[in-house]
Order: C-alpha cells, then sequence, then structure tokens
C-alpha cells in the first residue's frame, strides 16, 4: 500500500526540519558571544537539505529530504575596539559572532511552519488508511 | 455478462493514493533547494484505466525503463510554478496545501462509493442488512 510511504516521507522532512529547529537555537543562543580570537568566535551554522529517493522514485514520486550536512556562515564578524573588554586581544579588538538575529527567527519561523505542515500530512494519511482498513464494514 | 462490482473504483483509489503520495513529497521538499515540485494528471489515469493497457513495472534500477508508468499507468509530471524562487525550488506550499486536501476528499469519495458497493453486494448476498 503506497500510502504508508507518506509516512516515511513526512518523517524525514520532521526529522529535517527538527535539526533546522536546533540549529537556529543554538545559533541564537550563541548570537552575542565574544572571542578574542577571530577563528574561535561562533559563526552562524545553517543546515543543507537535499531531497532523496530510492531507485524507483521517478516511477512512484516518493522522495524525502536528508539533512547533507551543517556549514558555517562566511559572513564577516563584527570586529568592536574594546580594550577593557575581558576577551579583547593585544591590540583591543573584540570579534562578535556573525550571527544576524532576524535571519535566525526566519528560519524558526518557517522550520516551526514546515514541521506543521508534515504534521498535518501524517494525520490526513493516517485517517485515510484507517478509513481504508474499515472498509466495508 | 461480465461483472465489475467495483466499478473502477479501485482504480481511482489506486490513482488518489499515488497522487497522495506524490503531493506529500513536494510538502516534504518544500525547504529542499532546486527540488522540483511533480504532479500527476488525473486525465492520464482516465485514459490509461479506460484503454485497460498494462503497464511494466519496473522492479530494479537496471530495467529497461518503458516510460515512467507505474501502479496507476500515469506518468509523473513537473509542475510549471507560478512564482520564481531564488533556490531553484519549484514548490509553493499553498497549491500543494489546496491539491493534497482536494486529493484527501476526492479518496474517501472513492472509499465511500466502494463502501455503497460492498454493502449493496452484502445485501444482494444475504437478502437482508
Amino acid at each position: 500500500m503506497s500510502l504508508f510511504k507518506v509516512f516515511d516521507v513526512a518523517g524525514s522532512a520532521m526529522n529535517a526540519q527538527s535539526v533546522r529547529m536546533n540549529v537556529t537555537a543554538s545559533n541564537l543562543a550563541n548570537a552575542g558571544s565574544t572571542s578574542g580570537d577571530a577563528d574561535k568566535v561562533y559563526r552562524a551554522r545553517h543546515p543543507v537539505f537535499t531531497s532523496f529517493g530510492d531507485a524507483l522514485s521517478e516511477q512512484t514520486g516518493v522522495t524525502g529530504v536528508r539533512l547533507d550536512g551543517v556549514v558555517e556562515s562566511s559572513a564577516p564578524l563584527q570586529q568592536q575596539y574594546q580594550p577593557d573588554h575581558p576577551d579583547a586581544d593585544a591590540d583591543g579588538n573584540v570579534y562578535v559572532s556573525n550571527v544576524n538575529s532576524i535571519d535566525e527567527m526566519v528560519n524558526m519561523m518557517s522550520a516551526s511552519r514546515s514541521y506543521q505542515n508534515n504534521v498535518e500530512m501524517i494525520n490526513t494519511t493516517k485517517d485515510l488508511l484507517l478509513q481504508t482498513l474499515s472498509l466495508g464494514r | 455478462m461480465k461483472i465489475q462490482p467495483f466499478a473502477n473504483h479501485e482504480q481511482a483509489l489506486k490513482f488518489r493514493a499515488l497522487r497522495n503520495q506524490v503531493l506529500a513529497s513536494n510538502i516534504a521538499n518544500a525547504d529542499t533547494p532546486n527540488y522540483k515540485a511533480r504532479d500527476v494528471d488525473f486525465g492520464d489515469a482516465l485514459k490509461s484505466a479506460q484503454s485497460g493497457q498494462l503497464s511494466l513495472r519496473k522492479t530494479s534500477d537496471m530495467h529497461i525503463s518503458s516510460g515512467n508508468k507505474n501502479s496507476a499507468g500515469v506518468d509523473i509530471k513537473y509542475r510549471v510554478p507560478t512564482q520564481p524562487t531564488l533556490d531553484g525550488n519549484t514548490v509553493q506550499t499553498d497549491v500543494e496545501q489546496a491539491a493534497f486536501s482536494e486529493n484527501a476528499v476526492q479518496y474517501r469519495a472513492s472509499l465511500s462509493f466502494l463502501d455503497g458497493k460492498i454493502r449493496g453486494l452484502r445485501f444482494a448476498i444475504r437478502g437482508s442488512d
């Protein structure tokens, strides 16, 4: 019964979206973190999604979502001159993480909406399957 | 006389199940870059059901394709988006959601038609409900 595959597809998408939520939470938590070393400061992370299907997905249309990895943002760091800051380097510079809070809030909303979408999809498909099971009763 | 107790409703159900799965893949991949949304056409399925042609089913990737025919005998086609996106994704969540719920209602309709047929058959067999 092909309807069962919807659970796999929606499950893979929910997994991907929850990773996205986790990454966003990490980014927001580290939004203001500082370091005296530009290489050690926290950089915003973003998940990369790809679609994947089995050998027959061209025929059956079943395509799930896979997390391809988490990449660090290459956006420039904020450099601030604060000689009295405990993290300041020898020149008195402090590097602040490149997390953009607005981007992250948007990501969080998008992830939660997508997650809800997938939950609804599972509910609808579950109803359809249960109705099919009670056919002719 | 050839009796068709279920009058092609089982084929309609098969088609609806396939479409459910295709649309679910679209919604699942709403945030995947370069994913192209797909859909199946009811007209194709109807034609295929009426012609009564059996399609070849591939059970391995090594088999030679006879088109993209699947269990419902239809081609899965790519959707033409009405709004462009920067990441090459052609899923429009609202369109997909509408199609998904429409398809679910149609599936339920087929189910209730089948249910009526089964009730009718049972009534004919037993002579009472």
